[in-house]
């Protein structure tokens, strides 16, 4: 067995052989659970730092390796093909890096451990396949089977929150019971699914237009699609991926899902799964569709700026911790957004950058949130206060999330940011690099406005908050990684655009957007 | 890699091995004093290697990938080493060692954990401070840049559970960031036009005209606005009175000497540019001055002994900036190497003072110089280079910037400065008088700092001799050249100003309320600070609250609204659906019929 060819394969099913023997051999031991999923997810982990390091950087060798391919379906074209070139490569990491640390920052789920870890890892499983898959019907069923486990994870697992029904559509909120986990669960499914089904007609229209012969990347890659078509596919593309990217104004999923997701949750669906949208766009809609990207990237980028100032604005205003670092999100993937429509290498590469970048951040973010609620048993930002004192691991860990939150430099979200910057400026529209700067300001704003409220300052009289514990044993895990690894690629980001360019290169060549 | 390579690598690495294991090893940071010895040691090695690179005159220049591109990388790091980084390296070796040297006794009532805490940020201050002074690019500069405020945000905020240094600490990250959004935009739009960071070919292009002249004022002015930001030029002055929340040797090391200085560092370091912008160095100048002058009335009226002295660094950085506007480049530099080191030394004597009497405010201190003599003396020493006495650094360094500045033909802003001259002696005589002679008493019993804390001081003040000393034997500045009488006009205003001091102060044949009458409006605009503060924290409650609570609002009830009425209005019409469905066979068969109805319609339409 030849390692470099089955190498994607293993870390994509690792993570679904061990939902298996969760499901059939750990019944009701809840640490043989915890165990498999962290050996499962632990193997993954290492396979995609092996596959990293096996990486051919040489840009003319590099492209799509690690290559595999099984026929599923010959009549129709259907195979099983995998294989990742720099974009997918630091993706697979990425979700490796966010689902063992989301293992381990989860440590402590009671109810029902069996079946949370079980489609914990099932939905890995998904998101591996789609950043592998190179035939896109298998692409649609890993991402469906991404998508699908979430409802049950935030309606069974998740946590409500309090929102008050008001203005103009205040009896719509009432009806639908805004705030109520399985409001958000629902929300969240529908909307995903909606996104789903342009993606589904998409493809299907690519698929027919190429001659009905194959679903496979490589094969449409070499295919001219009629401009018309192209045009259309790629709105439908950006509007199915794009709403799982959070772009605005269809983003209003994504605060409440990940406000009332549980920890390990919140952190693969904000760090890894919005990922898969900001994916979908580039390896699809730019990937296949050269002239469609140049119809709507004025678009693109455009609502990306919005994403930007929009999202940091309304983090700022949220009174509730999870929802703060939610709408983060929904700003942050403006950036990956506007780096990718500047269609220029610096911008491409920090789109990837940044996808890589925020998936860490964010899901350390969440991670302490999780611990922060286990330990305080509160949300609510403004009466919380001086835990600096009671928890200094966590408030450290927290001031590092937001320091590469708000670009600060020596942290992966400065390289991303700044390349992001180089690119808007260079592009077609530069005024795009305004908001985009602007956007880092107002995240200082609100992220050291969050630090100070929560760790700083004297603890709020009353006695509801003293000797809160600081993280324990598992949890540092998760914290330590991420953390390590959010260092490591802002001291060093040519760990990771070294294999980005080699695969952002070819594409903006094929889009003809290299001088 | 030559011997300076290897040097500047060392001064480099010390201190960030020493940080690297104060974040990593908690039992060796939790120990305190161990944390403090390993921090002092690194940083003491730090100065030997930039003390032997300074002697040896040696220069380098080395580059890495940082960012990879294709053909070539996009960014660099690297290290600069050429005679201005490396007497800055000199200076800013010293100083973090003498405050780190001083901070063992000053903090001696700190517990291990919050030492050790300490020790790493100030190492990791001097990783960033040493990386940006030899950075070769604009990139690096800017990393760089704000790490030195990110240590500087971390040690205002020492003490976090005072709301008040919580607020302190914040207030200076944010109105720092206002002014590196424009010099990031600034570098941005540099490498729009030019393609590199570097400085190396930028000035090569800014040499031979490759670097088109239009426009580039607007970058340039970009870029000025970083040092705006962190060298506390007007108006983003106002976070650095209240940075003095922070532990005093802090306040000694970051924000006097060192890092507010770097923004006069990155006019230095970037002035072939700022020469093909004549309009932005001449904004540089008038900003400055009009800084200095600002800030100096300030200072009067401060009664905390450490905002006083606040105060001053702002008026001072605006000197080194007028220089450097009116195209003084040495002079502004050589003050900035001797303001590093006597307002390092007031910083550290004002500590020692506060230290044994346990207040900042000067009206409760009095005739502390029978106390505390050692500590009197360095910090008259200090106090006295300020006013700009001869022999002492300061005099040298201050008239070659009003040299600098009567030559450049900025004749108002010369004004400017030379009244400040005569406010910065009556407000630092009005302190010295105070606190160390005077008529009120301080309460305890007030004595001289440990060794540890008066080796510091007394290197210092011995510095501030020497440097003087030197430049008094020689016969004047290097950079002396303006017109005969311009010492003797500083010196007189200088006296005029102790002796005003004396007077009110000493003397008290002037009363200081009086004197607060004559001067009413200006008295209470100083007091409310221009009002300043208020405005910042109006446009801070007022736009950026407000706005983001009104788009939080659009977002929860109008866009996500909208999202719940298509959802309810989808549940409702589900409702009325399926009222269809009675369960009567009558009802259905009504519909077969009509639909039978409709099929037979359509077949037989024309």
């Amino acid at each position: 067995m030849d390692l470099n060819v089955w190498i994607l394969s293993l870390i994509t099913w690792m993570p679904f052989v061990g939902a298996l023997l969760i499901m059939f051999t750990a019944r009701h031991r809840p640490r043989a659970v915890r165990l498999i999923a962290a050996v499962a997810t632990g193997i993954s982990l290492l396979l995609s730092l092996v596959a990293y390091a096996r990486f051919d950087g040489d840009v003319d060798a590099a492209r799509f390796q690690f290559y595999q391919k099984v026929a599923l379906v010959p009549p129709l074209g259907i195979s099983y093909e995998v294989g990742a070139d720099g974009i997918g490569l630091v993706l697979v990491l990425l979700t490796a890096i966010i689902i063992f640390a989301g293992v381990f920052a989860s440590w402590t789920v009671e109810t029902r451990s069996q079946e949370f870890y079980a489609l914990l890892l099932v939905l890995v499983t998904g998101v591996f396949g789609v950043f592998v898959s190179l035939d896109l019907f298998v692409f649609f069923l890993f991402y469906e089977l991404a998508v699908l486990p979430m409802y049950l994870l935030i309606g069974i697992w998740g946590s409500s929150a309090q929102i008050r029904p008001r203005g103009l559509f205040g009896w719509a909120m009432r009806e639908t019971g805004v705030g109520s986990k399985e409001y958000a669960a629902m929300k969240l499914t529908l909307y995903l699914l909606l996104g789903s089904a342009f993606i589904l007609v998409g493809i299907l229209a690519l698929y027919m237009a190429a001659g009905g012969a194959s679903f496979s990347f490589l094969e449409m890659e070499g295919v001219a699609f009629d401009p018309v078509l192209q045009r259309w596919v790629f709105l439908l593309f950006y509007v199915g991926f794009g709403i799982l990217a959070g772009i605005w104004p269809l983003h209003t999923w994504s605060p409440d899902g990940h406000a009332s997701a549980p920890t390990a949750v919140s952190m693969l669906h904000a760090g890894v799964l919005m990922k898969l949208g900001a994916y979908g766009v580039v390896r699809l809609g730019m990937g296949l569709l050269p002239e469609g990207t140049h119809d709507w990237v004025p678009l693109v980028g455009t609502i990306a700026t919005i994403n930007i100032v929009y999202g940091a604005l309304s983090a700022m205003a949220q009174t509730d911790l999870k929802y703060v670092i939610a709408y983060s999100s929904v700003s942050h993937m403006g950036i990956v957004l506007l780096g990718a429509a500047t269609l220029t290498e610096a911008g491409l590469n920090g789109s990837v950058f940044q996808m890589f970048a925020h998936g860490i951040m964010t899901g350390l973010f969440f991670a302490l949130v999780g611990l922060v609620y286990e330990k305080a048993h509160s949300r609510e930002i403004f009466r919380m206060g001086g835990f600096g004192r009671m928890m200094p691991g966590i408030a450290t860990a927290f001031t590092i999330g937001g320091l590469s939150s708000l670009g600060l430099p020596a942290t992966a979200g400065f390289v991303a940011e700044f390349l992001t910057f180089l690119g808007a400026w260079r592009s077609a529209h530069s005024w795009w690099l305004f908001p985009a700067v602007a956007g880092t300001f107002l995240t200082a704003i609100y992220v050291l406005r969050v630090v100070k409220q929560i760790f700083w300052g004297a603890v709020p009289a009353g006695g509801e908050f003293h000797d809160l514990p600081d993280a324990r044993g598992p949890e540092w895990v998760a914290l330590v990684l991420l953390i390590f690894v959010i260092v490591l690629f802002g001291v060093a980001p040519g760990i990771a655009l070294g294999p980005i360019d080699t695969a952002t290169v070819p594409l903006l060549a094929r889009l003809g957007a290299l001088p | 890699m030559n011997d300076a390579g290897t040097l500047a690598l060392a001064a480099l690495g010390l201190p960030l091995c020493a940080f690297v294991l104060l974040a990593v090893v908690a039992p060796l940071r939790r120990a305190g004093k161990a944390a403090g010895a390993l921090g002092i040691a690194a940083i003491g090695g730090a100065l030997v290697a930039a003390l032997v690179l300074w002697r040896s005159g040696q220069g380098v220049e080395l580059a890495w990938s940082w960012l990879p591109a294709e053909g070539g990388p996009m960014a660099t790091v690297g290290i600069l080493v050429d005679p201005v980084a490396a007497v800055m390296l000199v200076l800013v070796a010293l100083v973090s060692f003498l405050v780190q040297l001083y901070s063992l006794g000053y903090l001696e009532h700190e517990t291990g954990p919050a030492l050790g805490r300490y020790y790493a940020y100030h190492s990791l201050f001097a990783v960033s401070m040493i990386g940006l002074v030899l950075a070769g690019n604009f990139l690096q500069m800017f990393i760089f840049w704000e790490l030195v405020g990110l240590c500087s945000y971390l040690l205002i905020g020492f003490w976090y559970d005072k709301p008040e240094a919580a607020r302190a600490a914040v207030k200076a990250f944010w109105t720092t960031k206002v002014g590196d959004l424009g010099f990031i935009i600034g570098i941005v739009l540099l490498w729009g036009r030019a393609g590199t960071f570097t400085f190396s070919e930028l000035f090569k292009m800014a040499g031979d005209g490759t670097l088109a002249p239009d426009g580039l004022g607007l970058v340039m002015f970009l870029i000025y606005l970083g040092a705006v930001g962190k060298s506390a030029q007007f108006p983003l002055h106002v976070w650095l009175p209240d940075a003095m929340e922070g532990p005093t040797p802090v306040s000694a090391l970051i924000h006097a000497a060192t890092m507010v200085a770097a923004g006069v560092y990155l006019v230095t370091r970037a002035y072939p540019l700022f020469l093909l912008t004549p309009d932005v160095l001449a904004l540089i100048g008038w900003v400055g001055a009009f800084t200095a002058l600002l800030a100096a009335v300030l200072g009067l009226v401060q009664a905390d002994i450490k905002r006083v002295l606040a105060y001053s660094t702002v008026s001072q950085l605006g000197y080194m900036m007028a220089a450097l506007g009116a195209g003084a480049l040495g002079a502004g530099f050589f003050h900035l190497l001797t303001h590093g080191l006597f307002k390092a030394l007031l910083f550290l004597g004002a500590g020692a003072v506060i230290h044994a009497v346990g207040t900042n405010d000067v009206w409760r201190m009095g005739r502390l110089g029978g106390a505390m003599p050692q500590t009197a003396i360095v910090f008259l020493v200090g106090t006295l280079a300020l006013a700009g006495i001869w022999p002492l650094a300061g005099f040298f360094s201050k008239d070659a910037v009003l040299a600098g500045v009567w030559e450049g033909g900025l004749t108002v802003p010369f004004l400017m400065l030379a009244l400040t001259v005569f406010l910065t002696a009556f407000y630092m005589f009005r302190v010295v008088f105070l606190v160390f002679f005077g008529a009120g008493r301080a309460e305890g019993h007030p004595h001289d700092p440990p060794v540890s804390m008066s080796l510091p001081l007394w290197t210092l003040a011995g510095l501030t001799v020497g440097v003087g000393g030197y430049f008094a034997l020689r016969g004047g500045g290097q950079e002396g050249h303006g017109p005969g009488w311009i010492p003797w006009v500083s010196s007189a205003l200088a006296v005029a100003g102790i002796v005003c001091a004396w007077v009110t102060y000493q003397k008290q044949a002037v009363s200081a309320e009086t004197l607060a009458r004559i001067f009413a409006p200006l008295y209470t605009a100083a007091q409310r600070k221009f009002w300043l503060d208020d405005f910042y924290g109006a446009v801070y409650r007022g736009g950026f609250l407000a706005l983001s609570r009104l788009v939080g609002w659009v977002d929860r009830y109008l866009v996500d609204g909208l999202v719940n009425w298509a959802s309810a209005w989808t549940l409702r019409v589900g409702d009325r659906l399926r009222r269809i469905q009675t369960g009567r066979a009558q009802d259905y068969l009504y519909g077969v019929a009509f639909g039978l109805l409709l099929v037979i319609v359509w077949s037989y339409w024309p």
